[in-house]
This record gives structure tokens, C-alpha cells and sequence, in this order.
């Protein structure tokens, strides 16, 4: 193939979703992903979604992850593992290395980047020390390759990731030893700190890892408490014993696609710092290349999904395959979707970040 | 709402809980076994809502809304303890026996107990509080890997107690 009609970089929630509609709706599709097997991150999410129903909510990711993959073979859509994109231009040719080996470059109508996120790293003194790592590499290790990094474990902030991974990492028989907040309030939700709380999980609020302790490999860990000012207070260093140091320190997206190709960017730092522009059909403000999920903003897996079926359907929209009303309906629904998934405290914060986005495309 | 305890200590006070809007009152718990949902933030979520039976779980819209419980309408069955994906639901019932009283709780952890053995009964802290006795094991098809046990314990820790110390 050295022409496609929608061409999507990344095979995860949101990739594999924008897929499933453009090929719905008609248009030849490719997935390109550069692991050896689709669906990203929820092979690796053993716990139940929130959300309501139309989000899949009380189904597992990993199960959500093999509905996605069945539809996707349901409607004959083409993925090609193990294929890394290098670069894309403005007039939509793809380059890149299939296999390690051989390079390919192909044209496409239209390209949606589903690319997701990197994990943050946090230095402290030792951060290079075996045994310290991300927390989402930890849910690799024990739900993808069921190894356990060690016995006991101490976890580097508390927002989502960092409750669900401790979480997990107790189910996989791990001990943890803490999980560290260096702001004064939890982050995840409530009803996450309460479920790893219950388990005996010590919180350590307003503190941080002052020093990863240890010859070859983590040994130790030294945190300390933070000030009002976020510095550290002499006099309160705690040495916990440990094995392992997970960070869930946030996530950034992995933009370096959308960079090349030319969309004008907006710093968020709610979601994740530099975001492509996009507007509500998730087009950027390059012609015909959308984006979808975390590459677009750090949100989590459920409103990826939305997003890449509303980069779908306008994809295949903009190609012919939808007149203009079951574009503008198809497009509502899902919106009222996101909005849902959205509101709230948490939420809250959320959309008005992803306003701020949409509002830049336009400015 | 501050709910200061969720939001350091990580699981949230009694008090936090009464202040929420489907904690049972005392009234409520001498009706039978029936459900407590322990979820006081805002969070975009329904599925205890989808999946009781009586219809006496409510969020509404938005699906931020906290869960709100018809305890007329509660029997105490226990579809939604296993439906929540925050693992915030079990059953309690006050009525069980003169000494002691019963808990069904979601438990997603192995090895699992046996029915009849003696557990460690815990807290919201996990701290332990008192032995209980297992006297179920639900793991039907429907709970999708999310374990329902029940255990017995003393009448006294009713309130305290909300799962099982990790075997």
C-alpha cells in the first residue's frame, strides 16, 4: 500500500476508536503502531472504568481493549505492528521503519496522531539507581510481563496512576510501603486513596523523596516533609525501607508528529504542557490531521476513546463518507459523551483546559 | 466539601460519611442487610445506578452527581457491590444476630479465604479491629473477578469495620 484514505499513528484507546468509526463509516483505514500488539495502555489496565455505560464503565480496560480489537478485525481494518512513523509532512506523507528494517513512506488523506503520552521523571539524588522507575513501566512489568520489580515499594504522588499502580502492585503481591504527595491534598480520587488506604497504605502528604539510598540498586528511601512554599523542612527526613521507587509524577504528550507537520501549538500545563491546537472535530490547524487522546491533552482512557471516534467520524466526514447532518448529529453525540465524562470537581478542571484549546485554534 | 480525611489520610471519616447523602442512619441499618456506598466526591460515574435491580440507587445527571439510596427499595442483594468499579459499595446488616452482625465486601486480592476460616476484620485505615468468620465467597460470572465475601463479626465494631486484612 503506498496510498491510504485515513492513515491513524498510534493504536491505543483513542487510535483504535477513530479507526472503528472512519472504517464504519466507509473509508479505507490504516493503524500504525509501534509495539507488537494494539491497544496501548489498557492491556495493562486490569482495573474496572468509571463512567456510565455508553463508556464502557465497569468493564476492565484489558477486556475493553479486546472489544476494540475484535470490531477492528470485525470491519477488516489494516494494523501494522512493530512500524515506527519518523516524520509526516503538511501534504500528509508518512515516513517511517517497519519491523526495525525497512523503511516505508506512504500518502494519506487524512491522518489522525493517537500517539498518547511519556511518563515524567523526577530527579532526586540516586534517581538513576535500578529500582527506580515509572509507575506506569511498573504496570507494564506486572500485568504485561508479570514480573514483580521487587517486594516493597514506595510510590511518588498520588493522583490516579499513582493509587491504581500501588493498587495493582498489591494484588501482584508487592508490599507498599507509601505513597508521597509533595502537595497538601491527595490528587486521585477518593475512592482510590480509600481502596490502597484500607490495604494499610501510609499517605505522606506535603513531602517528597529527598534521596534514593543504595550501592547497586534502591536499598532505601529517604523523603522529607515541604513547607507551605514547597521547601523541604530540615529536621523531618524519614528513611523508609525499599526496594523499588515508582514515579506517577504526570504525563506529557507525545507531540513531536503534530510538531513537524506544522500545527500551532498552546501551552496547557493542566494538560501535560505543549498540546496541538485542535477544534471540535479534533482537527489541528494543519489541513486534514486531527488528533486524539492523550497526544491531545493528558486526560485518561474513556475520554480517549470519545476523541478518537470524534476524529473518526469528521475524518471520514471531511472525506465524503457522512453528509453534513450525520456528521454534525454523530459528532453531538459523542460530544455529550465527553461533556459527561468532564463535569465534576475533577472533570471540571478538565474541560476548562480543553476549552482553552479549542478556543486557541480559533484565535 | 472539604472531606479533609479523603483528602490526606486517603479513606474518609465517619463523619465525612454522614455528612454524604446515602449514608444510613441508624433507622435504616435495623431494616436488614442493606447497601453502603462510601463514595463522597464528585466523580463521572453511575454503574451502582445501572446495575440495581429495585431501582433504589440514584445519580441522575449529571453523572457526577453522589449516589443517593432508597433504603425501602435496598434489599441488601448485593449486584451493586461488585458493579462499583471504586470498590466504594458492601453490604452491612445490623440484624444478623444477637452477638454479631455482617459484612459482604468487594475483595479483589489472592489468595482468597476459605468459608469458615477466621479473618482479620479492618478499618478504614486498614487497621485491624476484631476476628471475623467467612460464611461466603461470591465469585459468580457477573461480578467479573471482583470477589464478594461475607464474614461475621461482634456487633460492637459494626461501624468500624469495611473489608478483610490481605491474606
Amino acid at each position: 500500500m503506498n496510498k491510504a484514505s485515513i492513515v491513524i499513528i498510534g493504536g491505543g484507546p483513542a487510535g483504535l476508536s477513530a479507526a472503528i468509526e472512519g472504517a464504519k463509516a466507509g473509508a479505507k483505514v490504516l493503524v500504525i503502531d509501534e509495539n507488537g500488539k494494539p491497544g496501548g495502555q489498557l492491556f495493562k489496565q486490569i482495573h474496572k472504568f468509571f463512567g456510565s455505560k455508553e463508556h464502557k464503565a465497569g468493564t476492565r480496560g484489558i477486556n475493553i481493549g479486546d472489544q476494540l480489537l475484535e470490531e477492528a478485525k470485525r470491519l477488516d481494518i489494516e494494523v501494522w505492528l512493530n512500524t515506527e512513523v519518523c516524520g509526516i509532512d503538511k501534504n500528509k506523507k508518512i515516513w517511517g521503519i517497519r519491523d526495525k528494517k525497512q523503511s516505508f513512506s506512504i500518502v494519506a488523506d487524512k491522518i489522525i496522531l493517537a500517539t498518547g503520552a511519556i511518563e515524567n521523571a523526577v530527579k532526586f539524588s540516586g534517581w538513576t539507581l535500578p529500582g527506580v522507575m515509572g509507575a506506569g513501566a511498573a504496570q507494564t512489568m506486572i500485568n504485561l510481563n508479570r514480573t514483580l520489580p521487587g517486594k516493597k515499594i514506595l510510590m511518588l504522588g498520588s493522583g490516579n496512576v499513582g493509587v491504581i499502580v500501588s493498587y495493582q502492585l498489591m494484588q501482584a503481591g508487592a508490599e507498599v510501603v507509601g505513597i508521597v504527595e509533595a502537595a497538601p491534598r491527595l490528587g486521585g480520587y477518593g475512592v482510590h486513596t480509600a481502596k490502597v488506604r484500607r490495604a494499610g497504605v501510609n499517605f505522606y502528604t506535603s513531602h517528597t523523596i529527598s534521596r534514593a539510598i543504595g550501592e547497586n540498586c534502591v536499598e532505601a528511601v529517604e523523603i522529607v516533609q515541604l513547607d507551605s512554599n514547597w521547601k523541604p523542612i530540615e529536621g523531618t527526613e524519614k528513611i523508609l525501607e525499599v526496594d523499588t521507587i515508582c514515579i506517577a509524577a504526570g504525563l506529557t504528550p507525545l507531540t513531536e508528529l503534530a510538531w513537524i507537520a506544522g500545527s500551532k501549538f498552546v501551552y496547557i500545563q493542566e494538560m501535560g504542557g505543549h498540546v496541538p491546537a485542535h477544534n471540535k472535530t479534533m482537527e489541528t490547524t494543519v489541513e486534514g490531521i486531527y488528533v486524539a487522546g492523550d497526544v491531545s491533552g493528558i486526560e485518561e482512557a474513556s475520554t480517549a476513546m470519545e476523541e478518537g471516534r470524534l476524529a473518526g467520524i469528521n475524518a471520514a466526514a471531511s472525506l465524503g463518507f457522512y453528509i453534513e447532518k450525520e456528521q454534525e448529529e454523530r459528532t453531538k453525540i459523542v460530544w455529550n459523551g465527553l461533556n459527561a465524562l468532564r463535569c465534576g470537581p475533577f472533570g471540571h478542571k478538565r474541560k476548562n483546559a480543553k476549552d482553552k484549546i479549542l478556543a486557541s485554534r480559533e484565535g | 466539601m472539604d472531606n479533609k480525611s479523603l483528602k490526606t489520610v486517603g479513606s474518609p471519616s465517619l463523619e465525612e460519611l454522614k455528612n454524604s447523602p446515602s449514608f444510613p442512619r441508624e433507622e435504616d441499618f435495623l431494616r436488614g442487610p442493606i447497601a453502603v456506598i462510601e463514595c463522597i466526591e464528585e466523580i463521572p460515574c453511575n454503574p451502582c445506578q445501572t446495575a440495581c435491580p429495585k431501582g433504589a440507587i440514584f445519580v441522575g445527571k449529571p453523572i457526577t452527581n453522589l449516589p443517593k439510596i432508597d433504603f425501602k427499595k435496598c434489599m441488601g442483594c448485593g449486584i451493586c457491590v461488585a458493579a462499583c468499579p471504586g470498590l466504594a459499595i458492601y453490604i452491612k446488616d445490623l440484624t444478623y444476630s444477637e452477638q454479631e452482625v455482617r459484612i459482604s465486601f468487594p475483595f479483589e486480592y489472592l489468595p482468597l479465604p476459605n468459608i469458615g476460616d477466621v479473618v482479620d476484620m479492618v478499618g478504614r485505615k486498614g487497621e485491624e479491629i476484631c476476628k471475623g468468620r467467612v460464611t461466603r465467597i461470591n465469585n459468580g460470572k457477573a461480578n467479573h473477578n471482583t470477589v464478594v465475601i461475607s464474614a461475621t463479626y461482634p456487633k460492637e465494631y459494626f461501624q468500624e469495620v469495611i473489608s478483610m486484612k490481605r491474606l
